[in-house]
């Protein structure tokens, strides 16, 4: 598939380094977790998670996102997908924790939408810097349970999303869905693996990726080898067992590059 | 048990050069799972190399676009991939290598002789990196000089990489059996580009890349039936093989055995599938084994 022609609507701005741009085409059969690759043409093309099924919410890091940023509504850039594997479809009755944390909410905000609209019920975990810096912090909270953490505590909780999430009792959560930096993530891992639910976890993965369909191996993880962009960027928390998750990740030459 | 340049393959499919071959676990992942009778690794060079910017790849309805420009991380850091691949595929493994000249082929093998290789396949083919693959694979004489430069720094069996994009691919064959390879690999992908109309912006990140896939399986034929046709040395045979019957095809031209590369994007055990339809094909043909089958298009006519 060749990229199609995407024209933005409107841009949102989140946060001093985070924007929504909402673009004129609709991913209608997208699974909430799937990515798009978003071409800023002339730069590069870079992987974003879909935030719904007509935007991508963007952190400015690096020279794609800062071209990105520089775009304006009813300027273009070209998108392929949805791409990859998203989280399990939740069902009506069952009990979801959701764990976001920075812009790691993008994909979890389709999710938490998808499982309140299906009858199930629930709980996010919400963190961020500041307050400033929360996500969709609105959105989740129609979606059921809302718990804000912030680091400098201007909002919430003050500390980490694993502050709150250590005093839950995380066997009544049927799924329990993670996203945000791979620190964090390391960390939530440990956790509900010493409490033996790893089965019910999904974490989303983020890895350099380069041909971005599952064909050339850049984002293959140790020691599976399976694909971040193809067998993820959705994954199990038992097929992250024994994995480089918050040790190592790849960089666009092949190298290990410390956590 | 298939014996091709003194080495033992379970299956003539080989998972072709530059796909799932970046890391040790990707590797014995396609052969283990997908069931590949070998694993040619990612072209590895002297320095780490991000390659191009993307979109490097592209799915069109004929087949792939792509132009990775050979993003690796050296051969000093590749070593431990390679070990691992070596430990746990369970399959021979054949490293990939590139470089700007001969003496940079030849540091190349020597540094990834630790990691214990089964063969080297050499890629004067990439047809998107300025200054190496088909830069030096389309002049017979620096394809017969960097052969020659890898055979004298190793004892392991060397494959050279061909690419079609040039007026006659048996004069590059000949060079490079001239420089003592021990077999020869055809084709790498066929040179294109494709331009995105809303914008006027060439698609692929450097521009222009090459073609794989279906679109590309009858010059493979070509080129592969008329090397069998020059050469001494095994030839064998990659471009667009998704099925068993591109694989007998392509067998049929002159192929000793087969490399599958795209491919991989609509299933991973697509080389359990091809080996079994090729062992139901031989079965229903009364033909004892693969060999019978090659080059066998030469003879019929």
């Amino acid at each position: 598939m060749l990229p199609l022609n995407a024209t933005i609507d409107k841009i949102i701005e989140e946060s001093p380094a985070i924007r929504t741009f909402v673009f004129d085409h609709r991913f209608e059969e997208m699974e909430p977790g799937q990515f798009v690759m978003v071409w800023v043409r002339g730069v590069d093309e870079v992987p974003m998670g879909l935030s719904r099924k007509n935007s991508i919410t963007v952190q400015k890091v690096g020279e794609a996102t800062a071209k990105l940023f520089e775009l304006k509504e009813g300027d273009s850039f070209g998108l392929r997908g949805p791409l990859g594997k998203g989280f399990s479809s939740p069902a009506a009755g069952e009990n979801i924790l959701v764990i976001a944390g920075g812009v790691g909410a993008a994909p979890l905000l389709p999710y938490a939408e998808a499982a309140s609209a299906a009858g199930a019920k629930v709980h996010t975990i919400l963190g961020a810097r500041s307050g400033g810096d929360l996500l969709f912090e609105e959105r989740f909270a129609a979606a059921g349970d809302l718990d804000v953490t912030t680091d400098d505590g201007s909002k919430g909780t003050k500390g980490f999303v694993t502050d709150v999430l250590k005093g839950l009792d995380v066997s009544t959560y049927d799924n329990i869905a993670v996203c945000g930096p791979e620190i964090m993530m390391a960390f939530i891992f440990k956790l509900l693996q010493e409490k033996g639910v790893l089965e019910k976890t999904e974490f989303s993965l983020h890895r350099y990726f380069k041909c971005g369909i599952g064909v050339c191996g850049a984002c293959c993880i140790d020691r599976s080898g399976l694909r971040v962009c193809k067998d993820g960027p959705v994954f199990s928390g038992a097929q992250l067992v024994d994995s480089e998750l918050g040790k190592y990740a790849r960089d666009a030459s092949g190298r290990r590059v410390k956590i | 048990m298939y014996t091709l340049t003194g080495f033992e393959l379970k299956n003539p499919t080989i998972l072709a050069a530059g796909v799932l071959g970046t890391t040790g676990a990707s590797l014995c992942r396609v052969a283990r799972e997908g069931g590949a009778g070998a694993v040619v690794t990612k072209s590895i060079g002297p320095e780490p190399k991000y390659g191009h910017p993307n979109p490097s790849m592209v799915k069109l309805d004929c087949g792939f676009l792509n132009a990775m420009g050979l993003p690796n991380p050296s051969y000093a850091e590749f070593v431990q991939e390679l070990e691992i691949a070596k430990k746990d595929s369970g399959v021979p493994v054949i490293a990939s290598i590139f470089g700007g000249n001969p003496g940079e082929f030849a540091e190349v093998a020597e540094g990834l002789l630790p990691g214990q290789p089964d063969a080297f396949e050499l890629n004067v083919s990439c047809p998107h990196a300025e200054g190496y693959g088909a830069a030096i694979g389309s002049d017979p004489c620096l394809v017969e000089a960097v052969t020659a430069a890898v055979k004298e720094v190793t004892n392991l069996p060397v494959w050279v990489k061909l690419t079609p994009n040039v007026a006659d691919i048996t004069a590059i064959g000949k060079a490079a059996e001239a420089g003592g390879a021990d077999a020869v690999v055809a084709i790498n992908t066929v040179k294109g580009m494709a331009i995105d109309i809303e914008s006027g912006y060439p698609v692929l990140g450097n521009r222009s890349g090459g073609l794989s896939g279906a679109a590309v399986k009858p010059v493979a034929v070509k080129c592969v039936y008329d090397l069998y046709a020059a050469l001494e040395v095994p030839v064998i045979g990659v471009g667009g093989v998704a099925s068993w019957e591109d694989s007998v095809e392509l067998i049929m031209a002159g192929a000793a055995a087969v490399q599958v590369g795209s491919a991989v994007y609509d299933r991973l055990d697509v080389f359990s599938e091809i080996s079994s339809g090729i062992e139901a094909f031989l079965q229903r043909k009364g033909y004892s084994d693969a060999r019978d089958l090659v080059g066998l298009a030469h003879e019929a006519v």
